[in-house]
């Protein structure tokens, strides 16, 4: 479907770094509204679309978590026209030497990551890779521009455009964790038109690289029966070993462990194989590194499954994607979403023996 | 006050144990254990449930006026392995589960899945090692999980792995697996049956422990409790220094506890420091009872009170443990004369426990 | 003020022994309170403000812990082995001086450093107090000690222990004796809290947060500064004012909450850095993430040699700071 493919390029091209998701929640919020009944912004800042079940009051709610936000990276200093940096989110700094980026100050700039010269490095570091802190960011202008224009906190975000690989892959940065979003949006246009019980709650989270923020503030305030987070996972790929990634191009993930409830996975599983699209399991033996980790002990606990996409390159500005693995995903979700009835919160029922 | 006679490590205790023991209830699945504690404890229970993560939440109601709201927890779950690739003719990749020192798993005997099947992990023969290799700890990437060719395919992805200790007693001493923390199940469950009357006794049984006290953040938003008490066992790291004796300096200073020297309770650990005046009131119960008890050595290590003491606005914990001597590991090691005067001082602590003590000034 | 900062930077408190600090506090801030109470963990919560449609709720947290000892273990000759309370640094400890909670003085020594060994551990060291051969000695473990070392005056910078925070609870007292004295109008309800168990974890904020649901927050906290010899690299220095952080390990400082604090101060002539901490935390990153979420920030205390005997501030930028609490908490917030 070319619409998942376009609206992803479109939305990763829009900044939103962890904690400053502003412009890209905008996107996802005019893409959301014609599938939504309400759409509100949480306090901080993590996107709620609410669209109504027709099950009798009181009615279970599904929350499906997407985090909006992206790594990237801030500055910290300005020294002589360069930009010292700290990251936001977790980043290699062997990526980034000679990476094209994009200043956000008082006016969005061109600029690229730089390594110094050797000679320039303490002694110490040798022939090693080098940190972060020695890296800096060059935007080409003289200093008393930079000066007026950059300051300590502004934002710096990768320049890598979208680019279409063959004919499913996607390369660009931010797919962690826009394919979700993507995914996300896909499985509300598919449900466009049918009938639910339950009521349904797209949620793009915030700071997830960082904090956990949104997930653990909106299934706070949701209170949802079940949450599923929908996140990235590594797929396999060179020089990563095999037996901690999974399969590339070959269909959404699920998650097995205790940060997942096992009939919720179960459930997810029987359907998947039922509709015949192909998936595999992570076992997640302690904590899945996604929003459900955050929602899982919210208030009085919630049960919680991870479904992920595969990913190769995760975290560096040229992260890769299978378009086919997102409209899986799509896909199982609105079909997970209207499988759900008034019976289904039994099935997840631990006291069996009460 | 008399002694209660069933606050007595009984034969059916010990039992009990033997049975909590060797349940499979690894961090996230920790339903064979759940199973027990429920057929333990329904009866008495006023009101019990469980909920979505799996915890057990059991209340029981005193009689009287103003009672204060006392939450006891416990974790069902034990460290454990997942089984996370599976590379052919019986042999798997294995994730631990909670912090197992990986100097144990060598050479062991394991158990895997709902069902319990025999596996080993397995170490290389001496003979086919150097001495050179033999210098350097195996790292839990190179160590394979092997069901033989036969059970390979009622393995699955998933599936959790545990030691296959069976538990034994002789005289005083007790050796199993799990000690963490099913003892600590075994005198909650206790606890429950003999509830004092003049608390309302709310009794969470927890999940996830062991990757992060997971289950006890939830069960304690949930029970809204007044005051907390973990039950929990704490590691005896009482053997010899290696130089001990040669000279007055030398000695094992980080002993954590000792056995046989009584309940542990807690100042502070990593997670949690402990509420002044709870720690107060049970010295004090100690030295009214006569029960020996000793101070948890400052330090490292979490409970289920790291969750529960920061839930909601704030509730007042600690922690009171059995020592056990080799905890993650496949044989745990403590004294039944532990167990009981950890079980007489909670009871006693709670019995005299008076009403008005978050009034005091903290 | 330097009075006030005195009496709290001396007065011994480490985490989860805070109740020295909470009476001395209490005495300070009860006639100006509109309401007083410590709450389950002994943080304790001052209000004052008016309520109303346009008033926020607003949370302003500094912390009474200070990082301290406490004992794990007492040798056969009464040398005393003890752990850290919160990230105490290792280097500054030998040689230190040491208060216990029951008034014994004494220092911190180390064992013979091996060859080899890159740094001291806290395993390696020990707190001495002076014992004879075999006595009965007045210690037993789990009790705990703080440095013991007066407040000095540099000119404008004072070095103490303890700045980290008795700083940020002496603006946030001051802050509440000017809005009284001066009969300033609080436009918002805005609740003081002064926390417990930050240093180990940040542990008492969210709990405070939990009782109070606040609209928005700030913690008033010491962070540190790049302008001593080969520092760790940050933008902040001595005395150029105090600090809007933009971000730190546990928080991303809510960009509404920074606009808010940079204008104030841009309007009002108060000078101020933009902080980023890549190496710290405060009680704003934990009570942000309480109930549906606080937008929250932080108001810093430019601070030398942290988590050492004798910190650094400068009185100029605590003044300004003060002055910035006051414009911030006198005015209708709009977060935009």
């Amino acid at each position: 479907m070319n619409d998942t493919l376009s609206f992803l390029k479109n939305i990763i091209s829009i900044s939103g770094l962890s904690g400053y998701e502003a412009p890209v929640r905008e996107k996802i919020r005019s893409a959301w509204e014609p599938y939504t009944d309400e759409i509100h912004v949480s306090r901080m800042g993590s996107l709620h679309g609410l669209r109504h079940g027709t099950g009798t009051q009181p009615r279970n709610s599904i929350l499906l978590a997407a985090h909006m936000d992206a790594i990237g990276l801030m500055v910290t200093g300005v020294v002589e026209g360069y930009l010292r940096l700290t990251e936001i989110g977790g980043i290699d700094p062997r990526v980034l030497p000679g990476t094209a980026v994009t200043v956000h100050g008082r006016q969005e700039l061109k600029g690229v990551i730089v390594s110094p010269n050797r000679n320039l490095l303490p002694d110490v570091l040798e022939s090693k890779a080098v940190p972060l802190e020695y890296l800096l960011v060059d935007v080409g202008m003289p200093p008393e521009f930079v000066n007026e224009n950059i300051r300590v906190g502004d934002l710096i975000s990768f320049d890598q455009p979208p680019v279409s690989v063959g004919k499913d892959l996607l390369l660009g940065h931010s797919l962690d964790n826009r394919a979700s979003i993507a995914a996300l949006s896909g499985s509300l246009s598919l449900l466009d038109g049918r009938q639910c019980e339950w009521d349904v709650w797209a949620v793009a989270t915030v700071q997830e690289e960082e904090t956990f923020a949104g997930a653990y503030t909106s299934a706070f305030k949701l209170r949802p029966s079940i949450a599923v987070a929908i996140d990235v996972t590594h797929g396999a790929g060179p020089g990563v070993p095999e037996h901690k990634t999974c399969a590339f191009g070959e269909g959404p993930v699920l998650g097995w462990g205790p940060n997942i409830h096992q009939e919720l996975h179960k459930a997810m599983k029987r359907l998947a194989e039922e509709l015949e699209i192909p998936h595999e399991m992570e076992p997640l033996p302690r904590h899945s590194g996604t929003d459900a980790y955050a929602m899982q002990v919210t208030a009085s606990g919630i049960p919680t499954m991870v479904v992920s996409i595969p990913l190769r390159y995760m975290h560096t500005p040229v992260e890769l994607v299978s378009v086919r693995d997102i409209e899986r995903c799509s896909r199982l979700l609105a079909e997970f979403i209207c499988s759900l009835d008034g019976e289904f919160m039994e099935k997840l029922a631990l006291d069996k023996e009460l | 006050m008399t002694e209660n006679g069933s606050l007595k490590i009984s034969d059916e205790q010990v039992s009990l144990l033997e049975r909590l023991c060797n349940a499979s209830a690894v961090s996230g699945d920790e339903a064979e254990v759940r199973k027990i504690v429920i057929e333990e404890v329904r009866a008495v229970a006023d009101e019990i449930k469980v909920d979505v993560l799996g915890n057990v939440l059991a209340r029981r109601f005193g009689d009287g006026e103003n009672r204060l709201k006392v939450m006891l927890a416990a974790h069902m779950d034990e460290v454990g392995m997942m089984v996370i690739h599976d590379e052919g003719k019986g042999i798997f990749r294995f994730k631990l589960v909670g912090g197992i020192p990986a100097h144990f798993l060598p050479a062991k005997s394991v158990a895997v899945g709902k069902n319990k099947i025999p596996g080993i992990i397995g170490a290389a023969p001496i003979h086919l090692t150097s001495a050179a290799e033999r210098q350097n700890l195996i790292s839990v990437d190179d160590m394979r999980l092997d069901v033989g060719p036969d059970n390979g395919e009622y393995v699955e992805i998933g599936d959790r792995v545990v030691f296959s200790t069976e538990f034994a007693d002789h005289d005083n001493a007790v050796f199993a697996k799990a000690l963490d923390d099913r003892i600590g199940v075994s005198i909650l469950i206790q606890l429950l049956k003999n509830a004092p009357k003049n608390i309302d006794l709310f009794a969470a049984f927890t999940v996830q422990e062991e990757v992060g006290q997971r289950g006890a953040s939830a069960a304690a938003f949930e029970l809204d409790p007044d005051i907390a008490i973990v039950i929990d066992s704490t590691p005896a790291n009482d053997q010899p220094a290696w130089d001990e004796g040669d000279d007055r300096w030398s000695g094992n200073k980080q002993y954590n506890t000792r056995i046989r020297k009584g309940p542990a309770i807690y100042i502070a650990d990593r997670g949690t420091i402990s509420d002044p005046r709870l720690i107060k009131h049970f010295v004090n119960t100690s030295h009214v009872e006569g029960i020996p008890f000793q101070l948890r050595q400052p330090g490292g290590g979490r409970t289920d009170a790291a969750a529960i003491h920061k839930q909601r606005s704030g509730i007042p914990s600690i922690s009171i443990s059995v020592p056990a001597r080799y905890l993650h590991s496949p044989v745990s090691i403590c004294d039944i004369l532990d167990w009981m005067n950890t079980q007489k001082l909670i009871y006693f602590g709670l019995v005299g426990m008076p009403g008005d003590i978050l009034a005091m000034e903290l | 003020m330097k009075n006030l900062i005195r009496s709290l930077c001396e007065a011994p408190g480490p985490s989860g022994f805070e109740s020295g600090i909470r009476k001395l506090v209490t005495k300070e801030v009860e006639s100006f309170a509109d309401e007083i109470r410590t709450d389950n963990l002994g943080n304790l919560i001052v209000s004052r403000g008016k309520t109303g449609p346009e008033s926020k709720k607003i949370m302003v947290a500094a912390h009474m812990d200070e990082i301290g000892f406490m004992v794990t273990h007492i040798e056969e000759r009464g040398y005393i082995r003890f752990m850290p309370i919160g990230g105490v640094n290792a280097d500054a400890c030998i040689g230190s001086r040491v208060r216990m909670m029951n008034g014994s003085l004494g220092l911190i020594s180390a064992e013979r450093k091996m060859t080899g060994a890159k740094s001291q551990t806290f395993e390696n060291m020990f707190i001495d107090l002076g014992f004879e051969d075999q006595g009965d000695w007045p210690v037993q473990v789990g009790d705990v000690a703080t440095y013991d070392y007066r407040l000095i005056e540099l000119g404008d910078r004072l070095v103490s222990k303890a700045l980290d925070d008795r700083i940020g609870v002496a603006v946030l007292v001051e802050t509440l004796r000017r809005i009284s004295y001066d009969e300033i109008d609080l436009q918002n309800e805005v609740f003081f809290v002064f926390t417990v168990q930050e240093e180990v974890g940040l542990r008492g904020a969210a709990p405070a947060a939990f009782g109070i649901e606040p609209d928005l927050g700030f913690a008033v906290d010491v962070t540190r500064t790049g302008d001593t010899p080969k520092a760790l690299r940050m933008s902040v220095d001595l005395g150029k004012g105090p600090a809007v952080k933009v971000r730190d390990q546990r928080l991303i400082a809510d960009p509404r909450v920074v606009k808010w604090m940079v204008s104030a101060a841009e309007k009002n002539g108060i000078p101020y850095q933009l902080e980023v901490l890549e190496r710290g935390s405060t009680d704003a990153g934990a009570f942000q993430l309480v109930q549906t979420g606080v937008p929250a920030g932080c108001l810093s205390i430019p601070c030398r040699y942290l988590h050492t005997p004798s910190e650094m501030v400068d009185l100029r930028d605590v003044k300004n700071a003060v002055g910035l609490m006051i414009e911030l908490l006198t005015q209708p917030v709009s977060l935009g």
